[in-house]
């Protein structure tokens, strides 16, 4: 595939390992835009999906944050809720919301630099970008279900939709 | 693995089809009629279809990015709608080779050139009677494992090798070969 090579060309190839199910999910609080700040405590009381991917405008991500917002209602119907993180700036993300027309927050994990994705365990150092990584988070704050994808394949949603159902069984279940 | 290949093999009940459902290989294609990839991609299918004949059933099934591609979701419903007089093979043609005008003006001129009743179709489109049926497509795909346009899967497998015809080619004959 095209895409993946020019990523195996340019950034190296082992994967970090995320937080596995079952661990708290660490708290943040990051830029949603410019000028507002967003913290996963006040996501959270509804499951949550973070999708870190490692830059704005880069081939698979476009497609891969087009492709979430397509499933957005789903995602909702699911009830949760989607936020994508990279180490791009407000700014930069704002560009690049605008230009895909995202209906989901991006938060940028830029100062300090990465620091949330190396507190979920999927930072790439000397790369200077996070994994391509998943991770379901139940409405309480613990992970469910991680996932870390080659950089350069676009993991899809089926995964995140299978963990989704599974935690709403698990609920039911209680 | 069993339920992902099921939604990825050419389903007789549902799908537009071409070729036998018995040929020995299968291609689906997920595809977005304003996407420009699906478009080079349209034109690799027909040299493969030429080139394998009735070894090959090809079915096609919609996956609008809406957000993107403005004119993808009107586009897909005009296929169906097409279909629903029989005739949705030659939309799904006709879509891929005017990938630049897809408004719901230009369809309806598609409509009337291949001889269907224009009123009726852009009158199903305008109202949404296939939007059901697309979003059911557009959803199998993401259950499937579509992470994008154009996604292809070989008898149920995605295919993430290159698109051109020879890399593709080789990789649709390998199974038969094994």
């Amino acid at each position: 595939m095209p895409t993946e090579t020019r990523y195996n060309d340019m950034y190296s190839r082992s994967r970090r390992s995320a937080l596995p199910a079952d661990t708290a999910a660490p708290d943040f609080a990051l830029r949603s835009t410019p000028d507002q700040w967003l913290t996963l405590g006040e996501l959270l009381g509804q499951p949550v999906v973070l999708a870190f991917y490692p830059a704005d405008w880069s081939p698979v991500c476009g497609d891969q944050m087009t492709l979430y917002n397509e499933i957005l209602p789903e995602f909702q119907n699911l009830g949760a809720e989607l936020v994508g993180i990279s180490v791009d700036g407000a700014w930069c993300h704002a560009a690049f919301a605008r230009d895909r027309k995202l209906h989901f927050p991006l938060l940028a994990d830029f100062e300090p630099k990465g620091a949330v994705a190396r507190q979920y365990g999927v930072y790439r150092d000397g790369d200077g970008v996070s994994e391509r990584a998943l991770f379901v988070i139940d409405a309480n704050g613990t992970v469910h279900w991680s996932y870390v994808s080659p950089l350069g394949v676009n993991p899809g949603a089926a995964g995140i939709l299978s963990a989704l159902e599974g935690l709403q069984s698990k609920n039911e279940a209680k | 693995m069993i339920a992902r290949a099921k939604l990825t093999l050419p389903d007789g009940n549902r799908d537009h089809i071409q070729g036998s459902l018995d040929a020995p290989i299968a291609l689906v294609e997920y595809g977005d009629y304003e996407c420009p990839f699906c478009g080079e991609v349209y034109l690799v299918v027909k040299a493969i279809q030429r080139a394998l004949g009735n070894r090959l059933c090809f079915a096609f099934r919609h996956f609008p990015l809406t957000n993107v591609h403005p004119h993808a979701e009107h586009a897909a419903e005009a296929a169906e709608a097409a279909g629903a007089q029989g005739r949705f093979w030659e939309m799904h043609d006709m879509l891929f080779e005017n990938q630049d005008a897809l408004d719901d003006e230009s369809l309806a001129q598609y409509a009337a050139a291949l001889g269907l009743d224009e009123v009726r179709l852009i009158r199903e489109v305008l109202a949404g009677a296939y939007a059901g049926r697309v979003r059911e497509d557009f959803m199998s795909g993401v259950r499937g494992g579509v992470n994008g346009t154009p996604t292809l899967f070989i008898n149920g497998e995605r295919y993430d090798g290159a698109r051109g015809l020879e890399p593709f080619l080789a990789a649709l004959t390998r199974p038969e070969a094994l």
